[in-house]
């Protein structure tokens, strides 16, 4: 074992001495060559559209590039590059503006998420599912809840967290039993939710819990604000990836949430979660087209410099071909996730079927993408010095979460298979 | 006095990451399908103009581009970042190859006295002709004060104090309103157009005036001989010693 380790660090060695050589191609994230190949992602677009991908591609570029290995092996969770964020406008992106949200669309939503997330995938996943949250809140909660938290939301002074998943019901959450009992003018909570986003760093959660009969109808939505008295939260959990932001469970006992803190009405809990997950599904795609995009494009300038057998690794037929199916199956996810955005966007009687397509082929083509990116980088690949490895692992669990991947394939067969009509949240 | 009207130019250029390649029939360079944005000189004299705004010295920023249609996402970009209102001179693509800083002196001339401007700001130059004259072409057409290059700016009575980056150190003068100033890289850093801003510019008021509108003739007054790639870089030679070094360069007639 001792002697294994050795080698390995007499390796990577020998891959610092000549990585200097190759830093100078480590660019990516708006290349110029990009614009009007057939990966750009701005193929299609209306001007404004194009600003504002432009925007969040700068953003990228400048505010979170730059820091994203460091975030990564430090476990830093940037509140105040976050902020930077929320300033621009994406912190409630499709929220109403009459609250501080941005009022975009989904589409317009997707494109940011698309561009921040090649900055750095995990710290756009959580403004990603920050800005799910904030949708829940602006389009379910009453104008008081609304008033109070979307502008501190949009402008990400504070933090939201999403609370759907405990420890034994993960893909069965029609069955959660996180419980709420009412007293008086407040519920008190008792349950626990697993791998929160956020838990524990964030100011204000977003909690499903059981006011009423078993199964989906007796779920209700409630805001849990930090402070609260009765609320907890467990040790900071080790991961693959998502590093940058902190995932913790989120205990109750006996916590008391006022009255007024419900959202929409009781029993409306488990629509309201999968009306916010339809979005969350394109959010968290959106996420991976991003590390997918960025990892294609590293690896042509890779390609295009490493040299083997006397000539530029991009002589070869084999990697030529590589690079050509790693581009059709970015451009293909993007389509598909970009159709979803849409179909929410006009209330498609099939968005649900549709976002489940989207996020389950976005997140599994895309992550192949940025493996095979990681491949034709050979050693080099394997290495932190170079983002290739930290894509992969940060959209790797883009295939668990949100719904997992086998829950999309279940949702897409239900909608084929079924004879009846077709009933969604 | 009261708050003051500023007027900005904003050329579109070819992005400066864009790798220039001449056209075969060596008239220019191809711009076809090539990624635009605002000069980045420019985008600093919209970012003064914004923020003397914000200093309540400015009471309107009106940006200026001279060029084909897709001028207008320049100007949207200026509008996001904070202008009030655009002016689009349309030209046609055909005029646009030959035109001049002295033809787009005469707009800006031509503006300011229209627009009542008490402030012109333009970038010092553009990073695709890097011609540096309008704005001092502009100032003697108007007869007005210029304070080229310019890192700071502050109003000081009636007068401003403009910090100019010259050769060897730093040049501070007064200039009288109205007076051009012509924006240096260190003057500020442009911000980001926030998103509820880049929303925001589609609803600001956007003008369009041709050059007859504006009584200027964009009638050429160079020919273009032949635009050429700047030569390659020829290999060099490895020597072993310093007295080989000195026998090449002398038989070479260099020393």
């Amino acid at each position: 074992m001792a002697s294994a380790l050795k080698k390995v660090t007499k390796l990577s060695l020998i891959f610092h001495k000549c990585s200097k050589d190759l830093t100078a191609i480590r660019r990516g994230i708006g290349d110029i060559w990009v614009n009007g190949s057939c990966i750009d992602p701005s193929i299609g677009l209306s001007e404004e559209q194009i600003q504002i991908q432009q925007l969040a591609t700068d953003f990228a570029k400048n505010e979170l590039f730059p820091n994203m290995a460091q975030w990564d092996q430090q476990e830093i969770f940037p509140k105040d590059v976050l902020k930077k964020a929320g300033q621009l406008g994406f912190g409630a992106a499709y929220c109403r503006e009459d609250c501080g949200g941005t009022g975009l669309s989904r589409l317009d939503s997707s494109l940011i998420f698309e561009a921040l997330s090649q900055g750095c995938t995990s710290t756009t996943a959580f403004i990603s599912i920050h800005n799910m949250c904030a949708w829940m809140i602006d389009e379910f909660a009453n104008d008081d809840l609304r008033q109070k938290w979307i502008p501190q939301l949009a402008g990400m002074e504070k933090l939201a967290s999403y609370c759907l998943t405990e420890p034994d019901n993960g893909s069965d959450a029609a069955n959660i039993k996180t419980s709420a009992k009412l007293h008086g003018d407040h519920y008190k909570l008792n349950g626990t939710k697993v791998f929160i986003s956020g838990g524990g760093d964030t100011d204000v959660y977003v909690v499903m819990c059981r006011t009423g009969e078993a199964g989906p109808k007796g779920i209700t939505c409630m805001l849990v604000e930090k402070e609260s008295p009765g609320l907890a939260f467990g040790q900071k959990e080790k991961k693959l990836g998502w590093n940058s932001q902190p995932t913790r469970s989120v205990i109750f006992e006996d916590c008391q949430v006022p009255v007024s803190n419900v959202v929409g009405n009781l029993g409306d809990g488990f629509k309201i979660a999968m009306r916010g997950l339809n979005g969350g599904r394109i959010n968290v795609g959106s996420c991976s087209l991003g590390a997918a995009q960025n990892s294609l494009q590293l690896t042509r300038d890779y390609l295009k410099v490493r040299k083997q057998f006397g000539k530029t690794l991009d002589n070869f037929q084999y990697l030529q071909f590589k690079l050509a199916e790693m581009a059709t199956k970015l451009v293909v996810s993007r389509n598909i996730i970009r159709t979803a955005a849409i179909s929410l966007d006009n209330n498609w009687p099939n968005k649900v079927p549709l976002c489940s397509m989207a996020k389950f082929f976005a997140t599994e083509e895309c992550s192949k993408v940025c493996n095979d990116a990681l491949q034709l980088h050979g050693g080099y690949g394997y290495l932190k010095d170079y983002a290739i490895e930290q894509y992969l692992r940060d959209t790797r669990v883009h295939q668990i979460l949100e719904g997992t991947n086998e829950v999309m394939r279940m949702l897409i067969s239900r909608d084929i298979l079924t004879d009846e009509e077709r009933k969604y949240v | 006095m009261s708050a003051l009207r500023v007027l900005v130019g904003c050329k579109r250029v070819i992005d400066y990451a864009v790798k220039i390649r001449v056209k075969p029939d060596k008239t220019g360079v191809v711009t076809d399908g090539v990624k635009h944005s605002m000069n980045p000189f420019d985008e600093i004299a919209i970012e003064e103009a914004v923020r003397l705004k914000e200093k309540k010295i400015a009471s309107e920023v009106i940006a200026v581009s001279c060029g084909p249609q897709q001028c207008q996402e320049t100007l949207r970009t200026a509008l996001a970042m904070g202008a009030d209102r655009a002016i689009h001179v349309d030209i046609d693509s055909k005029d646009y190859e030959t035109l001049q800083p002295i033809h787009v002196s005469k707009f800006l001339a031509k503006l300011a006295q229209d627009e009542k401007a008490d402030i012109v700001i333009v970038g010092k130059q553009a990073i695709d002709d890097d011609c540096n004259q309008t704005g001092q072409m502009t100032a003697a057409l108007l007869d007005w004060p210029q304070a080229t290059f310019a890192s700071k700016v502050e109003k000081n009575n009636g007068d401003l104090t403009v910090i100019r980056e010259i050769d060897g150190g730093l040049e501070t003068i007064k200039v009288k309103l109205p007076a051009i100033l012509t924006a240096d890289l260190r003057l500020n850093e442009p911000r980001y157009a926030t998103l509820p801003n880049i929303m925001k510019a589609k609803k600001k008021p956007m003008a369009k005036k041709t050059p007859s509108d504006l009584g200027v003739d964009v009638a050429s007054r160079q020919e273009i001989v032949s635009v050429e790639d700047p030569p390659v870089r020829e290999a060099g030679q490895k020597v072993e010693s310093v007295e080989e070094l000195v026998t090449k360069l002398k038989d070479s007639g260099l020393v």
